[in-house]
């Protein structure tokens, strides 16, 4: 089963790999850009020979008996959506796209996750294997198309999210599930800090619940599952239920609801779930949307950079400044502790000993 | 002993308690062997350190001696990952068995390495939590060495394997560094070095703290036995259960050897007649879980089950899953021995593979029951033999061999949730190429210069495989030849 497209340039991606390996140029790793600005730019990008997965194209395997689905990296994403959902099933991850052109390998590599996160799990989670490039131009895969492969060290879930620092995908593949029957959403007014208490007790206990949200003064649950069980929820939860709740949640997934509209620079706050985020607002000085339960922060702030990463580690989570008009900070993510740090630059020389993939766009150090 | 090893022993002795070290053959036999018992060695000594700086000693002095290190929690595992080497020391963490700390609010837990796999469900059970990974030695085996193996379990179709319920290490590197991996959030900045640590088999680092995640119970659970007269009947039903639109919590099958045995020795009230059996658990809020018994009772009607219960109450959904939990031993008493593979397959290949495995057991005249956990593919072929015959080891492992290259042919991978350990060492060769085994060994290389944590495990040499014949080598030279084979 094909949706769109379908070509394989492996390898000539490998061809261009061996050809930067052997005189040492730097290669710029790009899908359709759709998340281009989550990295560093000031990385010599701009001497960077760029290269491109976009027309490596098509659903290589799809058995939706099997729960697994397998493409290339240049696949679109909304491709792979449409077509799992003809067979009534979905990506669980839910990915943010930020634009109709994203493509798998891009998401893949960002590993950002959508709503429903916290409750089915993240983009690493289902991904069962891998075939990419490393930074020699050697092809290799790893994983598998099956749900538990544990032959070997773990590679496919390392590339997740590495955004092409230690390798060019080819292609992935994914653990899908089945759509659920019904979803809807529930709405409450509520004070950030009854927010937080209802969000960590509705989690203590079993519930069908795919996402929440404090927006406002408003605590959004969305219920998934069959109607039975969604029913039977939302009388124990109570509250309104919202009309168009989809597109509320396509909104806050894709970062198209008005509280992403502020000029100020806008963070990712990772945390603990029952961290004190309602403390957030006034302690640096900005605006929160509460994703995940309470796991997920958007800040809009103009605080220094030490400042909010210092908050977010003394919540026990950390911070990545996700877009900013103006680039002039020169790093994004939460600095590592130097033994991790180490690590990182231990593990990239093994991918990529040159250091030629995507140099500097996660840390100046990788 | 080499007058290193006796340096080496008497600088471990000269910190550690007269309890924590152990030399002497009589103290080294319990020791010699992980639940993988046809592969037995005894270590140099076994060190129990009752704490992190202890291990960091442990450690330090491994580096400096030059002495390779095994690292074992309860030993209960299936693939000899925690067997010790002659020259080794054998490194027991179980002495490290606290529950550090509960965080019902964050649904999580810090506990040690040595803490029991079930021993974190009931010390949360209060809070209406649990740990969803449920190895079938959960009652034994050690959260450590769960993480170390990636471990899975029944319920491993809806709720994972241990790499997606747990946020954060400690580790001590090979260099006796204290590393944190992960964090209390859902996620972390940089690589994602806690997938690459869990299930790497105590190669990178030694694991001294784990947070896990915590699960809701769920409202109900249902547990349904489904009879068939053909495997593959069975094979569609569970096609068609997840088809419409269902993850039942477990879904495990048992061939008719498989049910025999566990009758016999249980008395769960098995149909023996019954080619395959099909157990069926969905758990979720009580009218969810009413629907999907109802869709699954029929699904599995048009599928041509010959026989459907659905369990009164609790007391019978134990006694259902009482025969799947007690099949390894139930299989056990067939035979003097018996040796359990762990191959994962594209589950429309069932029938097929069972086939083979059946033809391939009238060949090694090895009888063979099957039990699998079928929501993920992962099966669990377990042959039968008796190590007192001459020859019968061998050729029950080279039969277990080929059930393995047969689930890379159709597809899937040898190894599931047992790991690789010395057990499916030569199978490597079958399911990696060389650039790829290259590439584990780098990674190897570069978190441990000397080779010392559980070295010959896991990842074989590019020289055995080559030996081996499973790989083709172009005029004698290895890619890489730059790089330094072991």
């Amino acid at each position: 089963m094909t949706a769109g497209t379908t070509k394989d340039i492996a390898n000539k991606l490998a061809d261009q790999v061996k050809n930067a390996y052997s005189n040492g140029s730097i290669l710029g790793i790009r899908g359709s850009g759709t998340k281009s600005f989550l990295g560093n730019s000031d990385l010599g990008q701009k001497t960077a020979e760029s290269i491109t997965t976009t027309k490596h194209q098509g659903i290589v395997n799809y058995e939706p008996n099997e729960l697994v689905l397998t493409a290339r990296s240049g696949t679109r994403l909304h491709d792979i959506q449409n077509t799992l959902a003809g067979k009534n099933q979905m990506l669980a991850f839910e990915p943010p796209a930020f634009g109709e052109q994203a493509t798998l390998g891009g998401t893949i590599a960002c590993a950002l996750s959508g709503p429903r996160r916290p409750y089915t799990g993240s983009a690493r989670d289902y991904v069962l294997g891998v075939h990419m490039i490393n930074g020699r131009g050697e092809t290799m895969r790893f994983g598998g198309q099956v749900m538990k492969n544990v032959a070997g060290y773990d590679v496919s879930r390392l590339m997740t999210g590495a955004m092409g620092t230690l390798g060019i995908i080819l292609d992935i593949s994914l653990k899908v599930l089945p759509l659920p029957e019904v979803e809807m959403t529930l709405v409450q007014d509520l004070t950030s800090i009854d927010a937080r208490k209802r969000m960590v007790d509705l989690v203590s206990k079993y519930s069908p619940i795919s996402a929440m949200s404090y927006v406002g003064h408003f605590l959004y649950i969305r219920l998934s599952g069959p109607q039975s069980a969604v029913t039977a929820a939302i009388k124990k939860i109570g509250g309104e239920t919202i009309l168009n709740h989809e597109t509320f949640w396509h909104d806050i997934r894709e970062q198209q609801h008005p509280f992403f509209k502020s000029d100020k620079p806008l963070w990712r706050l990772s945390l603990p779930v029952a961290s004190d985020w309602p403390g957030i607002e006034e302690k640096l000085n900005g605006d929160c949307l509460v994703e995940w339960g309470g796991a997920q922060v958007w800040l809009s702030s103009g605080e220094a950079p030490e400042k909010i990463f210092a908050h977010a580690d003394t919540l026990g989570g950390h911070a990545r400044l996700f877009r900013s008009l103006n680039d002039g900070f020169g790093y994004r993510c939460q600095p590592l502790a130097p033994a991790l740090l180490n690590w990182h630059k231990k593990i990239k020389h093994v991918f990529d000993p040159k250091g030629i993939l995507n140099p500097g766009i996660m840390y100046k150090e990788v | 002993m080499s007058s290193k090893q006796t340096k080496f022993l008497k600088a471990l002795q000269a910190f550690l308690p007269v309890d924590s070290l152990l030399t002497g053959e009589e103290s080294l036999r319990p020791y010699e062997c992980d639940g993988l018992s046809a592969y037995k060695q005894l270590p140099l000594a076994v060190a129990l350190p009752g704490n992190k700086n202890e291990i960091i000693r442990i450690i330090k002095l491994c580096q400096e001696f030059k002495i390779p290190v095994v690292t074992r929690g309860a030993g209960t595992g299936l693939s000899g990952g925690a067997l010790p080497l002659e020259n080794g020391l054998l490194l027991n963490l179980t002495r490290l068995n606290k529950i550090l700390k509960i965080n019902p609010e964050n649904r999580s837990a810090v506990v040690q390495p040595g803490v029991r796999n079930l021993a974190i469900s009931e010390a949360v059970s209060d809070h209406g939590l649990y740990y969803a990974p449920d190895p079938s030695s959960q009652i034994a085996c050690s959260i450590g060495g769960n993480v170390a193996e990636n471990a899975g379990g029944v319920h491993s179709l809806k709720y994972g394997l241990t790499v997606h319920n747990i946020l954060k290490l400690e580790i001590i590197t090979a260099e006796g560094e204290l590393l944190t991996i992960g964090s209390q959030a859902l996620d972390s900045p940089g690589y994602d070095l806690l997938a690459l640590m869990t299930g790497s088999e105590g190669l990178l680092g030694i694991i001294t703290e784990i947070t896990v995640k915590l699960l809701p119970k769920p409202e109900r659970t249902q547990v349904l036995l489904v009879a068939f007269d053909d495997v593959a009947n069975a094979g569609k039903a569970v096609s068609e259960i997840i088809s419409a639109g269902i993850i039942p919590a477990g879904l495990e099958l048992m061939d008719s050897l498989a049910i025999k045995a566990a009758e016999d020795f249980i008395h769960a009230g098995y149909p023996v007649e019954a080619t395959a059996i099909l157990l069926c658990e969905v758990d979720g809020n009580s009218p969810e879980v009413d629907d999907y018994t109802k869709k699954i009772h029929a699904l599995c009607l048009q599928c041509g089950a010959t026989e459907i219960r659905i369990a009164a109450d609790e007391k019978e959904q134990k006694k259902l899953w009482a025969g799947r939990k007690a099949a390894f031993p139930a299989i056990g008493r067939l035979a003097p021995d018996y040796y359990c593979m762990d191959g994962t397959i594209p589950r429309h290949c069932l029938p097929e593979v069972l086939k083979r495995i059946s033809d391939m057991a009238k060949e090694y005249d090895l009888p063979v029951a099957n039990v699998f956990h079928a929501g993920d593919g992962n099966l669990h072929p377990l042959i039968l033999y008796d190590a007192n015959i001459a020859g019968q080891l061998e050729k029950t492992e080279q039969f277990g061999g080929r059930i393995l290259e047969l689930c890379v042919e159709v597809g899937g991978a040898i190894t599931g949730e047992h790991g690789v350990g010395i057990e499916k060492i030569d199978q490597m060769c079958v399911q990696f190429k060389p650039l790829e085994l290259s590439q584990f060994h780098a990674i190897k290389d570069a978190f441990d210069e000397h080779g010392l944590l559980n070295p010959g495990k896991a990842v074989p040499t590019l020289h055995r495989c080559a030996e081996l014949g499973a790989m083709h080598v172009h005029n004698g030279q290895l890619p890489h030849p730059e790089l330094e084979r072991f």
